[in-house]
């Protein structure tokens, strides 16, 4: 039974690392700023990985790419450019604050607003209001509260 | 024979709850004694027959009984025993088993240990319960049976994916469904409280123990999915807002919300409709976590089983469930009158930003997950939410809670007096905002992430030792001590949670702000030096598992030239599943990991090998074990087992005397 467990496990692919050290580039500098990038940009064909985390071979064309681009002197900036104008800005991890992708950003902001407020005017009306909880007494109680006290 | 007394059981169940349904809720509308008097019953009985029902799936999964098609799609017979257990809710049929068994579970002990509740109100929350039971068993038996036989049984199985065979996954479920489900309880007491049109102090005071197991057990469910995923995916993260994990995460922020916004209805008498609000939102959100995972409208690491007709199923009873919720909470809210009256500057107040906090975090993670979808459903985009938006959007709030926690939780209830409250807690800002500038001014630039974490953390920690101290009262240490001991649990709980709170947000900050990495290929034998350390790689080899083929290797880590460990990383392939998977060698401590991988053999016979030391990294679970302790102090608290019947019985008209 072991044996045919190794049989079959050399027909498995085997993966490769998420970044493999003959990728990292010599500079220190420029490999610091690829691997910031990479953490940015998506696995096309993973679930939710950045391309610096997955193992896919896909993924690992695109961290060549990236330092390529690098190598060749783009800014930060332009690489994303790059890919996104080859992959479209699905690859992106850090949506854009283009078009309706502005709603996405203010979202928390806004309500946070509004709830602030919200949150405020009932504090506010809390403070006003007559206190029902506690027990007012009526006039009659009054009068006997003294006539006991007074005793 | 066992499996279809299984299967036979779990249809009997469904008719159960459906009479557990309707019943009592007609005998509380008409007060019929009698009528009401069958959600008791009903429910243990309901329990009793999915357990059966479960039992019997367990039973086939042990015993490898391929003539059943789950066993045969998730098991193996040469998989441990363990994980053929936890196969049987590591698949979407038996997982919704394990939620109905769950839902049941929650009924039952609301029958059980409800003795002091009011009969109309017990009878109704049983009866809504039993409502929400029986959608599920709808969903089971029509679109997700798994008591299926197979016509030819195969030989053997197609075996468990490789990923969930571990044991910090095998309980991972177990704990998120309590979590999950246990938010079913605070929504079924808000929809009785409604039908009842009455929210009182008593019903604060039993909703929150019901709310705080729900959101113990979900800290528990994180941490443990966020662990594995540390030591498991071979990297070292612990948290990447994949879509599931903020399903999980929404309703834990919204039941931290709901246990706090709980204490105010319970001793105040105030933020009723909020309160009744947020527990039908975080059930609400369990339920939109489940139609995320399971419905595949969102592709992520953990969606199993996709398939669009359950997720239109399960849509349905979001609709009728969420619909119905909030319509009758738009008639009824009104209804509500707030009691207690209280003052800007007041724990009340401090305890709705809480709420704000906690609730718009939630919306924040909520938008975000379901932004692609909206975008490329409405909008034609397609495009990707990722990490560095979450980290960007979600982060601030929590930063705002840790700060204004420890005063808030200083401030007396219904009038405060800042200046007052801050007296004791001067020490503990200075302290930490100190060694928060110590660490930046140590670190030479970097990010502010951690300063602030560190700043933060050690402001919650002493702020809530500062305020359990100050509960001691007055005099010498002997007496302090004598009062401190003999706090309610409740107490102590607050201050055992805020406790743990902080430990998880340093492990965060600490490992986010100071992990180092090494990538490089290492020759057998080869020794090289990473932050402080010498790793050695001393062999590689091939070992047989159970189930698997491991590569191997055995590496000793060195500091200071003392061998401080030796571990083996191995690369496990999974030939059944056709699966890889790796496991890391990971030296624990209390500041810092070593985290060693081991990758591929490279052409000139060394092995690709990563290093890692990750500072803090069990802090961020410690915290949430801090946290869990936290939560069975408040839930051995006295107060919710006996004193909330007690209290009913000698003043009926009144409610509860603010504390």
């Amino acid at each position: 039974m072991k044996r045919l467990f190794v049989v079959l496990a050399l027909l498995v692919a085997q993966p490769s690392l998420a970044v493999t050290p003959d990728e990292i580039l010599d500079d220190p500098e420029l490999e610091a700023r690829a691997r910031d990038i990479s953490k940015g940009l998506r696995c096309l064909v993973c679930r939710n990985e950045n391309i610096d985390e997955s193992n896919a071979e896909l993924a690992a064309d695109l961290r060549v790419l990236v330092r390529e681009r690098l190598l060749e002197g783009d800014s930060n900036d332009e690489v994303l450019d790059y890919v996104v104008g080859r992959y479209g800005e699905y690859v992106l991890l850090k949506p854009t604050t283009q078009g309706a992708n502005l709603i996405l950003w203010i979202a928390g902001p806004a309500m946070l607003l509004l709830a602030a407020g919200g949150g405020l005017a009932y504090v506010r009306r809390r403070g006003q209001a007559p206190d029902a909880g506690a027990t007012v007494l009526s006039a009659e109680e009054e009068a006997r509260l003294k006539d006991i006290l007074d005793d | 024979m066992i499996v279809e007394l299984g299967h036979f059981a779990l249809v009997l169940a469904a008719l159960v709850a459906c009479v557990q349904m309707i019943v009592p809720m007609v005998g509380a509308a008409r007060r019929w004694p009698g009528w009401m008097a069958v959600a008791g019953p009903a429910a243990t009985v309901q329990f009793l027959l999915v357990a059966a029902s479960f039992a019997a799936l367990t039973y086939a999964f042990v015993t490898s009984d391929f003539s059943l098609r789950l066993v045969v799609l998730n098991s193996h017979t040469a998989k441990p025993m363990l994980y053929k257990v936890s196969g049987v809710w590591g698949n979407h049929e038996g997982s919704m088993l394990l939620w109905v068994l769950i839902l049941a579970l929650f009924g039952a002990c609301a029958a059980w240990f409800g003795g002091n509740l009011r009969p109309s109100l017990r009878a109704r929350v049983l009866a809504v319960q039993a409502a929400v039971s029986v959608a599920f068993y709808g969903f089971i038996l029509f679109t997700s049976n798994p008591f299926l036989r197979l016509a030819t049984p195969p030989m053997n199985g197609e075996d468990l994916n490789p990923l969930l065979q571990d044991p910090g996954l095998a309980f991972h479920p177990p704990f998120l469904y309590l979590g999950y489900v246990g938010l079913s309880m605070a929504f079924s007491f808000a929809i009785a409280a409604l039908i009842e049109g009455r929210v009182d102090a008593a019903w604060g005071r039993w909703v929150r123990p019901w709310t705080l197991a729900a959101w113990l057990f979900l800290t528990i469910g994180i941490g443990l999915g966020s662990w594995w995923a540390y030591y498991e995916l071979g990297w070292g993260g612990f948290w990447f807002w994949d879509p599931v994990e903020n399903a999980s995460f929404m309703p834990w922020l919204l039941a931290a919300a709901l246990l706090h916004s709980a204490i105010v209805v319970e001793k105040r008498e105030a933020l009723k409709s909020w309160t009744i609000l947020l527990a039908i939102m975080a059930f609400g959100f369990s339920l939109i976590g489940t139609f995320l995972v399971r419905s595949g409208v969102i592709t992520s690491v953990h969606a199993f089983a996709n398939d669009p007709e359950r997720g239109v199923y399960i849509l349905m009873i979001l609709a009728v469930f969420m619909g119905g919720a909030l319509t009758l909470f738009a008639a009824r809210a009104s209804a509500m009158q707030a009691k207690g009256v209280f003052a800007m500057v007041s724990r009340e107040s401090a305890l709705v930003a809480n709420n704000v906090l906690l609730a718009v975090s939630a919306f924040v993670v909520f938008v975000g997950t379901i932004w692609p979808l909206v975008a490329e459903l409405a909008l034609g985009r397609k495009l990707s939410v990722g990490a560095p938006f979450f980290d960007a959007a979600f982060t601030p709030f929590m930063v705002a809670l840790a700060a204004i926690l420890p005063v808030g939780a200083m401030l007396p209830w219904k009038r405060g007096h800042l200046g007052r409250a801050m007296q004791p807690l001067w020490g503990a800002l200075a302290l930490s905002v100190a060694g928060g500038a110590l660490v930046w001014v140590m670190q030479t630039g970097g990010s502010m992430l951690a300063p602030v974490g560190l700043t933060l953390a050690t402001w919650v920690t002493l702020g809530a030792l500062v305020d359990l101290w100050s509960r001691g009262g007055r005099g010498d240490i002997g007496s302090r001590l004598r009062r401190l001991r003999n706090l309610p649990g409740g107490d102590w709980g607050k201050t055992i949670a805020h406790i743990g709170l902080a430990v998880t947000l340093f492990g965060i900050a600490g490992l986010t702000a100071w992990e180092s990495e090494d990538i490089r290929v290492a020759q057998i034998g080869e020794r090289f030096e990473h932050a402080g350390y010498e790793i050695e790689l001393r062999d590689v080899s091939q070992v047989p598992g159970p189930n698997y083929v491991s590569t191997m290797a055995t590496m000793a880590v060195y500091k200071n030239g003392r061998e401080v460990a030796v571990l083996l990383p191995e690369k496990r392939v999974y030939p059944v599943a056709q699966m890889p998977t790796s496991e890391a060698g990971i030296d624990n401590g209390v500041f810092r990991d070593v985290y060693l991988v081991i990758g591929d053999a490279q052409s000139d016979g060394g092995f690709a090998v990563r290093t890692y030391i990750k500072p803090f990294a069990n802090w961020i679970w410690a915290g949430c074990i801090i946290m869990g302790i936290g939560g069975l102090f408040s839930l051995s608290d006295r107060r919710y087992r006996i004193a909330a019947g007690a209290r009913r019985r000698q003043a009926p008209a009144g409610g509860v005397p603010a504390e």
